[in-house]
């Protein structure tokens, strides 16, 4: 296990260096500077555009600028952010809990549909309602979550009234953050009926983000299991005359699980992705909207941190995703 | 289940009027405040989220308009020669108290120097403090302007300048010029936490500053010894909001009273809806088309005059700005003063245009027209005008190619007067049209770049100079109705639109003004029903 662990975590030494220079580099590609981009049309003079280059460090030779950024990340210091001057690691932590909570509750979302759909549809193949659950997986596979993100709050925020249109609480409740996990802050603070309200808030931008994941684990279960149910032991399983049930939820899904668990891992990337857009239609304070911002307004030290803790947070999940498939099929620690 | 989530989304839905007893504002702002001294950031974002609800400045712009009012100055002179303002103070006006600052004084002139020195001064102790780049301090080069600053007596300050500059005062009243306060500054100091002065604002404004978290909420508490009087909105909250739909949607279901920036494809929706008030007023901007005057044929003010009468404005409003603006005639827009209506436009004429140019010896002329990448407020759509444009010039038989790139790339590019033709525009920061006129068509501005037109007219510029050392305004006044005839003549621009501004405001709101300068105001007489 430990021998296992370790090879999976000098896999991440390169992966590391990769991810830090295309952050820089990505950035720099991008024509104009902040400087620039912050003067508008208002213009600056090239004196006083060198003198604020000079002033970022943005005037010395790439490399040098490279092999600095890398020397402070390396001693934990990711700078600070050209626009509001606060250091990259608090903004990104302030916001992070946010994404964080958003993803999990599509991801849960995702998973309890999903993979029940998914076993249906593999169980009663062909039939009309194999059928449905495969359109309708395509159907949110496909769909564009700008669009679909109005849709939801048009329905049921504007016509039914049900929930509320953006934000993650009302600005009734008052509430401190203390993990920024506003479903736990909530819970902590006194103000009564303020959880309700934030899982209240959670419900559309869940459903929204959750939507493609959804259809992508419902779609992988389904084939998974379909293989998994023809093989042999789950004939002698059936012959042996287990129940159906049995059969299907302890011999067929626990092997199934391998491929779906490794679908779920590396829907996190897409999740990040789509919490950009989600966050920006329903106002969601997390990573995603500050990254884009930040890539607007040619933040050099925002998005190159950023970028390198989003890149960070996906490898940690992915290794959790490793070890679990451990847990679940032990032969591949070997 | 289900009745839980009825009865929740009734206690949501009635949010907003819910809470009468203590009277709540709340303000879908469109992003986060860059932070929350307005000397170091440039964004309106940033100047409603502080300079306009924590802060006072010396003089103010009286809200709905570009006048310059009193405001921690309870009067003003100049000298003869416009080299000295002294300002008299006011008296009795209180600072916030906040969990991390009780004041012990009121407001006087030491707060003055504190807050200009920081910003003018290289070795002031918070120079430097929160990056020290201080930009509308540099942009209106006050820098260069001020000669000193000194304190005459506790409720006195004298501001002596290198020249005579006309718009001071109304650079006074800019966003950037917000008084801090100097007792916060050493309590600050000597707990070595000098950068909260920047994030934990301390100010003298009529509301105090409660709590932030960042892409969701700023909250704000009336201040109970205002010195204009305590606000009647007890609580004001920021609801920050990006998307305009989503703005738009929130406000429906009432869960915000105003809303910045609408789309313009929802203006019609609102203007038809009982529960909202669409306020409008012409903006302060101009989007204009400058010819660049250092390139043949475009040096020639027969080849301007005519490329002018060769465009259909009245076509470009109805398409682009979908009726939301109206035809420019003059480089600064009608709602500042000395605007001058005399001015004759150039009618939209093809024939004459064609055969002036052929006067001009212009035959099969191929330009270029340079459209900008993003959105403005002076143009909704550049790319789109772009193309009317090229069309219109088709019909006089001069070819155009629209170029774009992107934007900071576009404004360096043009700066440098790599174009023919560029598409841009200007938002007034001081309702002064100095601020348009010098910056924009200046000679000095030709050599730096602002002046995209690169036209140099040794006339219409001694004009402004000199408009710029008289502070008599009715003076100022004759010398810039002057200029715009001058620029009208000569053609260096094609002035196309100003665009009208609208503000979706909830009716159960009260006494809210749409600001020229673009601020949103939550004092001065705004209430709730």
């Amino acid at each position: 296990m430990f021998k296992f662990l370790f090879k999976r975590l000098l896999v991440l030494v390169p992966v590391f260096f990769g991810v830090t220079l295309v952050a820089f580099g990505f950035i720099r590609a991008l024509p104009g500077d902040p400087v620039e981009v912050l003067a508008g049309e208002r213009g600056v003079t090239p004196e006083r555009h060198a003198e604020l280059m000079a002033q970022l460090g943005f005037d010395k030779p790439m490399w040098q600028q490279y092999l600095s950024y890398v020397g402070d990340v390396l001693q934990g210091d990711l700078g600070t952010s050209l626009i509001t001057n606060r250091p990259v690691v608090e903004e990104f932590f302030e916001l992070f809990p946010a994404t964080a909570e958003l993803g999990l509750c599509a991801i849960l979302f995702a998973i309890l549909l999903g993979i029940p759909a998914g076993i249906i549809a593999a169980v009663k193949r062909g039939s009309f309602v194999d059928q449905g659950i495969m359109s309708l997986s395509l159907v949110g596979y496909s769909m564009p979550i700008f669009w679909w993100g109005l849709l939801l709050i048009i329905l049921f925020s504007n016509t039914l009234n049900l929930t509320p249109v953006s934000g993650r609480l009302s600005f009734l409740f008052d509430v401190e953050p203390v993990t920024g996990f506003m479903l736990v802050d909530t819970l902590l603070s006194d103000e009564e009926g303020s959880f309700w309200n934030a899982l209240h808030h959670l419900v559309l931008p869940s459903v929204v983000l959750g939507t493609i994941p959804l259809a992508v684990i419902a779609r992988q279960t389904r084939s998974a299991m379909l293989e998994v149910l023809s093989e042999d032991y789950v004939r002698t399983a059936k012959a042996k005359g287990l129940s159906p049930v049995r059969v299907i939820a302890v011999h067929a899904l626990r092997n199934a699980m391998i491929t779906v668990i490794t679908v779920i891992g590396l829907q996190v990337a897409v999740l990040l992705a789509g919490a950009i857009l989600t966050e920006t239609i329903f106002g969601w304070p997390g990573i995603g909207k500050w990254i884009i911002f930040s890539v607007f307004s040619r933040d050099y030290f925002a998005v190159q941190g950023g970028l390198l803790l989003i890149a960070v947070s996906v490898m940690a999940v992915n290794l959790i995703v490793d070890l679990l498939y451990g847990l679940i099929n032990p032969r591949i620690l070997h | 289940m289900k009745k839980t989530l009825l009865a929740l989304s009734l206690g949501l839905g009635l949010a907003v009027s819910g809470a009468a007893q203590a009277k709540t504002l709340v303000f879908c702002s469109e992003g986060s405040p860059e932070g929350f001294n307005p000397s170091l950031y440039s964004a309106g974002t940033t100047f409603d989220a502080s300079s306009q609800t924590l802060f006072n400045r010396l003089v103010q712009f009286e809200a709905g308009s570009t006048k310059v009012v009193p405001g921690l100055a309870e009067s003003w002179t100049a000298s003869a020669d416009g080299l000295e303002y002294t300002f008299k103070l006011r008296k009795g006006v209180k600072y916030h108290t906040t969990k991390d600052f009780t004041p012990t004084r009121d407001f006087n002139a030491d707060d003055i120097l504190f807050t200009f020195n920081r910003m003018w001064k290289e070795d002031h102790p918070y120079h430097d403090v929160s990056g020290g780049d201080y930009k509308y301090f540099g942009w209106m080069s006050m820098g260069d302007l001020l000669k000193s600053i000194e304190k005459v007596d506790d409720y006195t300050v004298k501001f002596t300048l290198n020249y005579a500059e006309a718009p001071f005062v109304s650079n006074m009243a800019m966003d950037f010029a917000s008084v801090l306060s100097a007792e916060y500054g050493d309590v600050l100091a000597a707990s070595g936490n000098k950068e909260d002065i920047d994030h934990k604002p301390v100010g003298t404004g009529p509301f105090v500053f409660k709590s932030y978290q960042k892409d969701a909420m700023i909250r704000y508490t009336a201040h109970d010894d205002y010195w204009g009087g305590r606000s009647n909105i007890d609580k004001l909250v920021f609801a920050i909001t990006t998307d305009a739909n989503v703005r738009y949607q929130k406000m429906k279901a009432g869960e915000c009273h105003v809303m910045p920036y609408p789309n313009p494809a929802d203006v019609a929706a609102m203007d038809k809806d009982p529960d909202i008030n669409l306020m409008r007023q012409e903006g302060l901007n101009v989007g204009y088309l400058a010819f660049n005057t250092e390139k043949p044929p475009f040096d020639q003010k027969l080849v301007r005059q005519a490329l002018n009468m060769a465009i259909n404005k009245q076509s470009i409003l109805d398409v682009v700005f979908k009726g939301a603006g109206s035809v420019a005639k003059n480089p600064i827009p009608p709602t500042i003063w000395s605007y001058n209506d005399d001015v004759k436009d150039y009618d939209y004429d093809p024939a004459k245009a064609k055969a002036m140019l052929a006067e001009a010896g212009v035959v099969g002329l191929k330009t270029n027209i340079w459209a900008m990448p993003v959105q403005r407020p002076y143009n909704p759509n550049a790319r789109r005008m772009a193309e009317l444009i090229q069309a219109d010039w088709a019909k006089v038989g001069v070819e155009a190619e629209i170029v774009t790139f992107e934007w900071g790339e576009y404004l360096k590019r043009s700066k440098n007067g790599e174009h023919d033709t560029v598409l841009l525009g200007w938002t007034g920061d001081n309702g002064d049209p100095d601020n348009f006129m010098y910056v924009l068509l200046g000679c000095d501005a030709a050599k730096s770049g602002g002046n995209r037109a690169r036209w140099c007219n040794e006339e219409f510029d001694s004009t402004l100079r000199q408009a710029k050392q008289i502070t008599d305004q009715a003076e100022r006044t004759a010398l810039y109705e002057k200029a715009q005839v001058i620029f009208k003549e000569e053609a260096p621009w094609v002035t196309i639109a100003h665009s009208v501004v609208f503000k979706p405001v909830r009716k159960e709101v009260t006494g809210f003004k749409v600001h020229p300068l673009g601020s949103h105001i939550f004092y001065d007489g705004v209430d709730l029903k």
